[in-house]
């Protein structure tokens, strides 16, 4: 049998495996009901999932729209699946796609962003796996008062690191999206709970700018 | 069976779940590997993308572990454990389960009153289909939107790499605009901006020290040794300032 492209293949694997991982995430619940013989308050479940259905529904079709083509497909089937996209699994790709050198959007980028996504999921999937094993001697040592700031800290301390590189690389099409995001968010602070929202926003005005430049021959 | 929130075929189940998924990523990460061997990628090449990808996950995923510990408290281990290993994020997880708890009669910082078998069914359903919208659009919609992009590329290489790079500024840009969110409410505001200032600094200096000594290697470790100094210095920083 003739073997498929891996451009074909990929979409083939992305939606089975999709596919069983979903119907695996879903099963939990229904799990939960059948062994211990409890029955769902749907009155209850639709309240609970009215607070959250229409913020997080709404920033899941976005984020499909923004990280696919920034990601490539085989990191994306993936990357939806085992989760912590924004804060994980996206600047790990971003990192390794730089480290590669290899051009964004091309097949080679697509490859390596899939690998970067696969092993940090194995990575995560693993250390969460060890530490949830050693929960009693981790608990202490982790809820420590001394390291609480550096966790707190570690969106500043990635995106500071990455945004240098990509900043300094890429500086033309910074300045507007980071102005706007800086105004944005120092002027309403609130917005901190919608950053998923944003990040398309951000992206618009990137290709908005990045256009205009591309036509008058200056990027 | 007598409901419990720590029962273990609560742990059995999410096991089997991990595991499933561990399996999904070790298929992607060969396929991804052996089109890349197929392409002339050099194995040195994929092998540093793996490495360097697991050692930039390390202080992250211990971040996240430090949700699970912060969720067991109220919701058990098991549950937690499934949520933030696969799909969802801390963000994510709190929030659907504080509204969720919240409908159900209970709340998470509420850690003395138990969470009955229903509260927990109610509770994990929630959570479950609040974040079901990307895992089914993707496979729906991904051939798609990737079909759209290779099209323009075709059209114009160049556009469709500069594209890229704008949408990856997009994600680069809100993230800093969110490091600037508290900076009117007084000096500790600044923290963050600190961190990411001292995290920034230190790139650049790796990038410096790769230059006048020639260690390529530095480069797959330079944004995880960054982001270590810059959650460290976090420790310091926020004691001086009293955050």
């Amino acid at each position: 049998m003739k073997k498929r492209p891996y451009d074909e293949q990929i979409h083939i694997d992305g939606r089975i495996w999709g596919a069983v991982a979903a119907v695996a995430i879903c099963a939990f619940p229904l799990l939960v009901a059948i062994l211990f013989r409890l029955k769902p308050d749907w009155g209850v479940v639709l309240k609970g999932l009215i607070g959250v259905a229409p913020i997080f529904w709404t920033v899941g079709l976005i984020e499909v729209f923004t990280y696919i083509p920034m990601l490539g497909a085989g990191s994306s089937y993936l990357a939806f699946v085992t989760g912590n996209i924004t804060n994980l699994k996206a600047p790990c790709a971003i990192n390794a796609m730089e480290n590669a050198e290899v051009k964004a959007g091309s097949k080679e980028a697509e490859i390596i962003s899939t690998i970067a996504v696969a092993t940090s999921s194995i990575v995560t999937i693993l250390i969460i796996a060890l530490g949830v094993l050693m929960i009693v001697p981790l608990t202490p040592i982790l809820e420590n008062p001394t390291l609480t700031p550096a966790f707190d800290n570690i969106l500043p301390a990635l995106f500071g690191a990455l945004g240098v590189v990509y900043i300094s690389r890429n500086w033309k099409l910074a300045i507007a999206p980071v102005a706007v995001m800086l105004v944005l968010f120092i002027a309403v602070p609130g917005l901190s709970g919608a950053v998923g929202m944003l990040v398309p926003v951000g992206a618009i005005i990137a290709i908005a700018v990045a256009r205009v430049l591309y036509k008058k021959g200056k990027l | 069976m007598e409901f419990s929130l720590n029962s273990p075929i609560l742990f059995v189940i999410v096991g089997g779940i991990l595991l499933l998924v561990l399996a999904q990523s070790v298929f992607f990460l060969i396929r991804a590997w052996q089109a890349g061997k197929e392409i002339g990628i050099a194995k040195s090449k994929l092998r540093k993308a793996v490495i360097s990808s697991a050692v930039f996950t390390i202080a992250p995923a211990v971040s996240i572990l430090m949700g699970v510990i912060v969720l067991s408290k109220k919701l058990g281990l098991a549950l937690p454990w499934l949520r933030l290993s696969v799909i969802g994020a801390l963000t994510y997880e709190l929030t659907a389960a504080e509204n969720a708890a919240n409908a159900a009669g209970t709340s998470l910082s509420d850690s003395a009153a138990q969470v009955s078998g229903s509260q927990f069914l109610n509770i994990t359903i929630v959570m479950t289909l609040g974040i079901i919208v990307g895992l089914i659009l993707v496979p729906i919609l991904c051939k798609k939107i990737q079909g759209g992009m290779d099209k323009m590329k075709k059209k114009d290489t160049k556009w469709g790499e500069i594209l890229t790079n704008a949408l990856f500024m997009g994600m680069i840009s809100a993230f800093m605009g969110l490091i600037f969110t508290d900076i009117r409410s007084g000096l500790s505001g600044w923290i963050p901006v600190f961190i990411m200032l001292i995290s920034a600094v230190c790139m650049a200096l790796m990038g410096l020290l790769m230059k006048i000594t020639k260690w390529q290697w530095l480069n797959d470790y330079a944004l995880p040794i960054c982001m270590l100094v810059g959650m460290a210095s976090a420790i310091p920083v926020t004691n001086w300032i009293g955050g």
